[in-house]
């Protein structure tokens, strides 16, 4: 399957995914395309299944039914080698999740050296490469309880990059950092947006979506409510949930 | 607890405790209670001297003529109990390891084994390797004798097993899902995931307790006695049966209580101090 797959076809097809915690419904039936090199902001309000949706993609939560390919790799399969899946899906935390008994710089690397087996130098200038790219040089050796929590973000971003994935899943990066910070991490995604890196942005920045995304996704109880191209999508949306929405949040 | 959580927990408020301005829990470690200690052990000493009759060796110097023998026994004391504490700890791990296993029937085997031996009485583990293990065992063309020491050592190392177990269980479980999250995503397999980000992060967690457990073991090595093992309350017992003297008996207990004290007092100590600073970071 893998090998069929090529550019023009998307990098992530997802069809009529569904997932139920319990009698919970989280996803019920959504359906997404995302090509390479494009940026797809998911919003809509808490407990929308937009976090869910995330780890659906890189097989952290196994769906029910439907079908998610990443590449031509059929993620709803038993026989699905998670780790060759989640080498090419990047994922940023809202809370970060950084390993705190090991430096900004080892924990970039962790990943490239235990996963990857690759040589210790070659990765260890890739890491300060990294971390240069999220401008935190010099920040090398400070664990991430001596760094703030943008720093952190940026190192956790670093840490996915180091991977070299087709893709990054960001789920609400920025909720849980002061607002002076979340500037700085929304700037470093964008960077990488600008630079073509493929983008599944879960996120409660309305301004930042509008900016940087290709395509927006409302969601609100595990469907697809609405989207379309930014502008299109604040400028008239149809739907009166996600007028309401909008209302609240701009 | 109870005062951290009373704000919240109004049915518990009558019993709540006042702040005295003193650490409560960390006042029967100090270093003045400790002199406190050594200083009423002297003096028993000095009272059993006073019992003596005139015509035999002072107490004091009777001690001091057997202490290179209690010395010995006493080395062997902690030598048990440090290679109790190294295989239990070995083992203890990879039990603990067990009980977090994903498999099910290898949590459950893990899970009985550890409240198994959790939940018996040591002596009774002791008696069991002694009474079950061979005297010598053959491995290869070589023939490992068993003492009795070793067997002990053994029985000792089972209830550490199931302890240490049960303290790296908690340990795991108390770090935050999310390592687990951020580990998994970054492709780490599971036995990854545990070596390099979840079982460093549960070793300052551990110390506390596990020095705790050893203290505990330590006391406990006289258990070996019963048994028959040379160790320092054996050798005190015979030491007593050849003087004869009952105004010995006493104070030659308290002197062994004393040896045990001093070595297993900074180590108290020092958990309580380790406790401590970990709360605060």
């Amino acid at each position: 399957m893998a090998s069929l797959w090529t550019t023009e076809q998307p990098l992530i097809r997802m069809r009529d995914v569904h997932k139920k915690f319990g009698a919970t419904t989280v996803i019920d039936g959504i359906s997404v395309d995302v090509m390479k090199g494009e940026v797809i902001c998911i919003i809509g309000p808490s407990g929308a299944g937009k976090s869910t949706l995330l780890r659906c993609i890189n097989a952290l939560v196994p769906i029910d039914s439907g079908s998610i390919l990443v590449e031509g790799q059929e993620v709803n399969d038993p026989k699905l080698d998670k780790l060759a899946l989640r080498r090419k899906v990047g994922m940023v935390f809202q809370q970060y999740n950084l390993f705190p008994h090991r430096t900004a710089l080892a924990n970039i690397m962790m990943a490239p050296l235990h996963v990857l087996k690759r040589a210790r130098a070659e990765v260890e200038a890739e890491a300060r490469a990294l971390m240069r790219k999220v401008r935190l040089d010099g920040k090398e050796d400070s664990y991430p309880g001596e760094l703030s929590g943008g720093q952190q973000q940026r190192v956790a971003i670093a840490r996915s990059l180091a991977m070299q994935p087709a893709v990054m899943l960001f789920d609400e990066v920025t909720a849980a950092l002061d607002p002076e910070t979340v500037k700085e991490v929304l700037v470093t995604i964008r960077e990488l947006a600008e630079e073509g890196m493929t983008c599944i942005i879960v996120t409660h920045e309305m301004g930042f979506a509008r900016e940087v995304a290709d395509h927006i996704y409302f969601t609100d109880r595990g469907v697809v409510i609405e989207h379309g191209s930014p502008a299109e999508f604040f400028t008239n949306c149809r739907d009166e949930r996600t007028r309401q929405f909008l209302s609240q949040i701009l | 607890m109870i005062a951290s959580g009373g704000a919240n927990l109004p049915v518990l408020k009558p019993f709540r405790l006042q702040p005295t301005g003193r650490d409560l829990t960390g006042a029967p470690f100090t270093t003045r209670n400790g002199l406190l200690l050594i200083f009423v052990l002297l003096l028993s000493a000095c009272i059993g001297e006073a019992q003596a009759g005139p015509a035999t060796p002072s107490i004091l110097a009777t001690i001091l003529k057997w202490t290179p023998l209690l010395a010995q026994g006493f080395a062997l004391n902690i030598a048990m109990s440090f290679l109790a504490m190294a295989i239990g700890t070995v083992l203890g791990l990879a039990l603990g390891l067990g009980l977090v296993a994903v498999t099910r029937p290898v949590r459950a085997a893990s899970w009985l084994i550890t409240q198994f031996f959790r939940n018996a009485p040591w002596l009774v583990l002791l008696f069991y390797c002694i009474l079950l293990m061979p005297f010598e065992v053959r491995i290869g063309g070589i023939i490992v004798p068993l003492p009795a020491w070793a067997k002990s050592t053994a029985g000792l190392a089972l209830p550490v097993m199931a302890n240490v177990a049960e303290l790296v269980r908690g340990a795991v479980q108390s770090i935050p899902s999310g390592q687990w999250e951020a580990a998994e995503a970054l492709a780490f397999t599971r036995l990854q995931t545990l070596r390099l980000v979840i079982l460093p992060q549960c070793v300052k967690r551990m110390a506390p307790p596990w020095m705790n457990l050893y203290a505990i073991v330590v006391v406990g090595t006289p258990l070996a006695s019963i048994v028959g093992v040379n160790e320092a309350m054996t050798l005190t017992g015979d030491v007593l049966s050849s003087e004869g003297r009952t105004e010995l008996l006493v104070p030659m207990y308290l002197y062994l209580l004393t040896w045990f004290f001093i070595y297993c007092y900074p180590i108290a100590r020092t958990t309580v101090a380790l406790e401590r600073r970990f709360q605060v970071s």
